[in-house]
């Protein structure tokens, strides 16, 4: 991707994070993207999350397909592994590369012309193998890169730059993640920081695989009036059915809610995410009611947003093909051959 | 009826028609395994339909005790257990051959032959009366047939009882059933035929070291002792059976003994497009991976094969040849891939490609595969096809070197990137034209990003004509490197040879055989195998030495030729194509008309 690089001059009172390093250690390079696109603040939320997390840089992978989307990758985390792969591949060779060395933290991010259209196949797979990642779709209803022709989850009726209107019926993400099984399933805004950063986390976290559809307004082509994806629209529709906050494991847990208005979640890490100010009757654990949910409000226009639903209980990827716990790729290649007395003994079936 | 006077030892074709789910498959094998342990050289070439039951299936068993076990043309006994093809298959039996059929039926009097024996087994009303259930009615006459080759032909009865024995040791009623089918079918040759036949088995000591066995499982079996991890494939036949070896294999071998765990990881995907990109992003991150398909599956791979091509990822990739284009023939095989293989993707690239000739072959390239791969980090295809895939052949012990250790490549450790000021990927590069590379998570310092758009020799986005043009020079250059590195060629001259013969892959033991018997009648021809590419100088001092070269391939477009000519400066006229691409494999017969046929009109 085309990056020019940032200047490097430190601000005095930047905090280090518990590995010593700045949330300037977990920038990438300058954007190129049009200035105030939404995808933008997402990786700003992006280095906040991994910034606040302490992760070692290097033992992040960050991949991507094809997009303005799949750029960002390049945006933050330079220290980090980047993999910017072929349009809608990236599930693929996440699931690779994590079958190969699970100590890595996996993070992919795709927009929904990558994930929705020419990568719908992989995203439904690699959400049924359950593999342990985040998965940021960066969507905006529209094909940026080619200048405006909609994508498959721009909404009936949604209007086009140039006065079209969209006929054919949207994929929406977190109901297409829901019911193949998302283990961890949420949607956000760019331009709301403050739901997203610990969302995010949270995703980072969790184990399995996780996806978070974050509406992400293309200021060049999708910002105008009459599309369902623009900043206006979409501040004006949004409504956050949960409220969540993510304690990271090393933290003290305070419980200052009252009874019966929060829920916590231990994730297999040992952080937390704490459920607060859920809807009456809404059950973030329960995929039948959060389906139904959804689906009643979004019938009427609106956006839910928040951890719409989480189940940490089930097997991911590599629990599921039994995987050693260290990483394959760490397993001696001695261990591995089973040498030649045990090659003889085998050729003795082939007489 | 003709007789033959002159009594064949280990020297005959026979051929089994058989009707496709009718459990023939299990007593052809049998009879294939039992020739090969009583020590005498055999193939045998399962002739199958796409198709679960119903169609016509063949079963081609070839003795001979010279060794030279491609497939026949001729047929000294056909067994005719196919009411629908039975025409077909008493034309094919050879003038003075034999047809056994199964006579609880009256014969049509319109099929007769005069120069043939028809032998008459009544194997349905034998299994009838033997038998109570339909299923084992219908399974058993083929065990029946067997009894009356094993009179016929002189198979030995103790090695088959062995094998029974081995095969339904943990069945008992089964094995009662075998015995007694068998049993029926030999004493009723034995006292109403005459045996044996004039052609027929006398043991020998030519297999003793040696074992009968698949080219899928001895590829799968290469792939565990090379060390990969990895797998991910999406079912397509004739490969489908390399992954249920390796699984198996793995199963055996790399359970953790103390904690039960797989070390190992094998992946079914959604489809080939993301079974290559599973083997990308596990070889990215340092695991020995790979995916095994048929041509169809390479045409859904070659998008991200050119990814592992200009990233320089390791990967490999195993295709076991099918008919085509399209879905083509399923069950046929040919070596039509040579080219979609060679220049797999979009833009300028070139693949390491290996073309193995047996199973042996197999196994010993899947683990030169991994090693090219990762050497020269980059794809490599490794070119099987369904006749060694998927029938069994006699070849040599495989052997284990336990000193082998895997050619990880240029690969940065955390200690020599501590050490670095600075790492920059793709540069600088070492003879091979091969820059180090890191595996993500080893160290801080070997974080770089990968990208399929344009880079410059830093790895750093370019879209620079300069910058890119290097870089894809360096790439032409590393491919042109691997040509001393994959498995040489290898050449056959003769003293007098009057021109040239060059072949790959599964025709190898007809060319072979081809050779030998033009040099019987004074034609004698070099023969060179290629068995990788890029092509070395032995192949363009091959291709320079000789005026007339026949290129020997199973596909219609001659496409090994079109490599040949593309690849190195040998002038296309030189090089004229003979072509068998039906489906079925190789005979010599089809090299040695080939041959002549062209000979006569070059001279002529």
């Amino acid at each position: 991707m085309p990056s020019i690089k940032k200047p490097a001059v430190l601000h005095p009172h930047l905090r280090p994070n518990e590995i010593g390093l700045t949330v300037r250690d977990y920038e990438g390079s300058m954007s190129t993207l049009c200035a105030g696109c939404g995808h933008d603040s997402i990786t700003a939320a992006i280095v906040k999350a991994f910034y606040e997390l302490a992760t070692p840089p290097h033992m992040i992978a960050k991949l991507s397909g094809i997009g303005c989307s799949s750029k960002t990758p390049t945006y933050f985390v330079g220290g980090a592994h980047g993999f910017n792969s072929a349009h809608g591949r990236m599930p693929s060779i996440v699931s690779g590369a994590n079958a190969a060395n699970k100590s890595l933290q996996y993070i992919g991010i795709s927009g929904d012309g990558d994930s929705l259209s020419i990568g719908l196949g992989q995203l439904a797979h690699v959400i049924r193998r359950n593999v342990n990642m985040l998965y940021v779709i960066e969507n905006n209803g529209v094909y940026g890169l080619t200048k405006g022709q909609f994508s498959a989850s721009a909404d009936v009726g949604s209007k086009s730059k140039k006065g079209d209107a969209n006929q054919y019926s949207p994929i929406d993400p977190v109901m297409l993640a829901l019911n193949l099984g998302a283990t961890f399933v949420a949607r956000s805004f760019s331009g709301d920081k403050a739901q997203l950063v610990p969302l995010l986390k949270a995703g980072l976290s969790h184990r399995g695989f996780a996806i978070i559809d974050v509406i992400s307004p293309c200021v060049t082509f999708n910002d105008h009036e009459g599309s369902t994806k623009s900043y206006l629209y979409t501040r004006k529709h949004l409504m956050q059915v949960v409220q969540s906050d993510f304690v990271p494991h090393a933290e003290e847990i305070t419980a200052d809610y009252d009874a019966g208005s929060a829920t916590s979640v231990t994730l297999h890490d040992g952080s937390v995410v704490r459920f607060t100010k859920v809807a009456a009757d809404y059950d973030p654990r329960d995929a039948k009611k959060v389906s139904a949910y959804l689906q009643e409000h979004q019938g009427k226009g609106e956006v839910p947003t928040g951890l719409l639903y989480l189940d940490e209980d089930r097997a991911d990827m590599h629990e599921m093909n039994k995987t050693p716990d260290a990483p394959l790729t760490q397993i001696p290649y001695e261990k591995l051959c089973p040498g030649s007395a045990a090659l003889n003994k085998l050729l003795e079936e082939y007489r | 009826m003709h007789q033959e006077r002159i009594v064949r030892v280990n020297d005959f074709a026979l051929k089994l028609a058989n009707v496709n789910g009718t459990g023939s498959a299990s007593a052809n094998g049998l009879l294939m395994q039992a020739i090969f342990r009583m020590g005498i050289p055999v193939s045998g070439k399962n002739l199958f339909p796409s198709n679960i039951q119903g169609l016509p299936t063949w079963y081609e068993v070839r003795v001979n005790k010279s060794g030279h076990t491609s497939r026949a043309l001729e047929y000294d006994l056909i067994i005719a257990m196919n009411a629908e093809t039975y025409a077909r298959d008493v034309k094919e039996v050879r003038s003075g051959g034999y047809l056994l059929h199964d006579s609880s039926w009256p014969l049509d009097a319109s099929l007769a032959r005069a120069d043939i024996t028809f032998l008459g087994v009544p194997l349905a009303a034998m299994c009838n009366e033997i038998f109570k259930s339909s299923r084992e009615r219908t399974l058993m006459k083929n065990i029946a047939y067997l009894g009356a080759l094993v009179a016929l032909l002189d198979v030995d009865m103790e090695i088959l009882d062995h094998m029974l024995e081995e095969k339904f040791s943990r069945k008992k009623p089964l094995l009662e059933s075998n015995h007694r089918a068998l049993r029926a079918g030999f004493d009723y040759a034995k006292s109403e035929l005459e045996c044996p036949l004039p052609f027929h088995l006398e043991k020998m000591h030519a297999t003793d070291d040696r074992v009968l066995i698949d080219g899928n499982t001895a590829l799968a079996l290469g792939c565990v002792y090379a060390g990969a991890t990895v797998a991910a494939w999406y079912p397509i036949t004739p490969a489908t059976s390399v992954m249920d070896a390796f699984k198996g294999f793995c199963e055996e071998f790399r359970k953790d003994p103390e904690t039960g765990k797989n070390n190992y990881c094998i992946l079914q995907a959604e489809d080939e497009l993301s079974a290559i990109g599973m083997v990308i992003g596990a070889n990215w991150n340092g695991a020995r991976s790979f995916t095994s398909t048929a041509g169809p599956g390479i045409s859904l791979m070659s998008e991200l094969i050119g990814l592992a091509y200009y990233a320089e990822i390791p990967a490999v990739i195993i295709d076991v040849q099918r008919t085509g284009p399209s879905t083509g023939m399923p069950t046929r095989t040919q070596q039509a891939d040579i080219l979609s293989c060679a220049y797999a993707s979009h833009g300028d690239t070139k693949h390491i490609l290996l073309f193995p000739s047996s199973p042996e072959e197999c196994f010993y390239f899947a683990v030169d595969a991994f090693d090219l791969a990762e050497r020269f980090q980059t794809p490599v295809l490794l070119l099987s096809d369904l006749d060694i895939g998927m029938n069994d052949w006699v070849i040599s012990r495989l052997k284990w070197d336990d000193r082998y250790r895997p050619n990880r490549g240029r690969v940065l450790t955390a200690a020599e990137l501590e050490a670095m000021p600075k790492f920059h990927r793709y540069s600088p590069e070492n003879s091979d034209q091969v820059a180090a590379r890191t595996l993500p998570g080893v160290h801080a310092k070997g974080a770089f990003f990968t990208r399929g758009s344009g880079h410059n020799k830093l790895g750093v986005y370019t879209e620079i004509p300069d910058e890119y043009q290097e870089v894809m020079d360096r790439l032409a250059r590393k491919h042109k490197a691997a040509a001393s590195a994959v498995p040489a060629p290898i050449i056959r001259n003769q003293p007098d040879a009057s021109f040239g013969i060059i072949s790959l892959g599964g025709c190898d033991a007809a060319v072979r055989e081809a050779v030998d018997a033009l040099a019987e009648r004074g034609i004698i021809a070099d023969y060179m195998r290629v068995r990788g590419f890029p092509f070395d100088d032995r192949v363009e001092a091959f291709l320079a030495a000789h005026e007339r070269i026949f290129v020997v391939e199973q596909n219609r477009d001659a496409q090994l030729r079109t490599l040949l000519t593309m690849e190195t400066s040998v002038k296309k006229e030189k090089l004229r194509p003979i072509l068998v691409y039906g489906g079925f494999p190789l005979s010599s017969r089809h090299v040695i008309d080939g041959v002549t046929s062209q000979l006569g009109h070059l001279e002529g």
